[in-house]
């Protein structure tokens, strides 16, 4: 096992669960980021595009104050370029077509007793478990 | 501005939780390996708070400053969704980001993070657009 700082990983939890009450209270939205960052493009409305770019932009921002008050936090890449790349266009499809990521069905459909959510995050979460299985562990 | 602090803190608490370090996520997805619980107590702590809350907000009966909640109208549990979890599955195994903690790695101006993002982007476009072609009676 790993070394884990329990209380930093819940704290920082609880602050994405606290940014997805706070959209879900004022704005009736879900805090889903594949579909946010979605409707960026797809939506035809001015408003909607700019609530969601004003939301991405928050994310950016809050990382960028974290290294700010922090330091840089680590981060590691774990693929080379072109499956990087790959896994990039896997992500995007899969979460369009699943409507929904770790955020919208994991973190807030969850909340919302959604079976669907239910159903996508297992499922995700147990291929995603085989793939690294098979990347890490079967020689090829 | 809500929707702005909102993201702020959605941010924060990705990097404070570790989860923008694809090697966190990717040692927790590896269940055989050295792994890594961390992503589990990140997902504990957001619905530590979600779970209470949302039911209480829907209770309100309307947001605060908007007309009605936008909730998925497709509940339907299909092969769509587990195809799009399959498919979503093995992209976040490869590369250990999923939408939300690629987006907060942006801040650190990585090249190969910025590309990550336009592929998730461009991946989103072509399902929209197979999605009009082969199932144009959804629209």
């Amino acid at each position: 096992m790993a070394d884990v700082n329990i209380t930093a990983a819940l704290i920082g939890g609880a602050m994405i669960g606290f940014a997805s009450v706070i959209l879900l209270a004022f704005h009736g939205r879900i805090a889903g980021v594949s579909g946010i960052l979605d409707g960026i493009f797809s939506h035809r409305s001015k408003r909607e595009k700019l609530w969601r770019f004003t939301f991405v932009l928050g994310i950016v921002v809050g990382a960028h104050l974290y290294t700010f008050l922090r330091g840089t936090p680590p981060m590691q890449l774990q693929a080379e370029r072109i499956p990087l790349l790959l896994a990039g266009l896997l992500v995007g499809f899969g979460t369009k077509l699943g409507s929904g990521c770790t955020s919208g069905h994991g973190v807030c459909g969850l909340a919302r007793r959604s079976k669907r959510s239910l159903v996508e995050t297992l499922t995700f979460m147990i291929v995603a478990m085989i793939t690294v299985y098979l990347r890490r562990h079967i020689s090829y | 501005m809500s929707i702005f602090i909102a993201g702020v803190l959605f941010g924060f608490g990705l990097s404070l939780g570790k989860m923008t370090d694809p090697t966190r996520v990717v040692a927790f997805l590896d269940v055989t390996g050295r792994w890594d619980a961390t992503l589990l107590f990140v997902m504990g702590g957001a619905l530590g708070v979600t779970l209470p809350l949302f039911p209480l907000v829907t209770r309100l009966g309307q947001p605060f400053i908007a007309d009605r909640f936008y909730f998925p109208s497709n509940i339907r549990v299909d092969g769509r969704v587990v195809a799009g979890a399959i498919i979503f599955g093995v992209g976040w195994g490869v590369a250990g980001f999923c939408p939300g903690p690629a987006l907060a790695s942006l801040s650190t101006g990585s090249p190969a993070v910025i590309m990550f993002v336009v592929m998730m982007v461009v991946g989103q476009w072509l399902a929209g657009v197979l999605d009009r072609l082969f199932f144009p009676s959804n629209r």
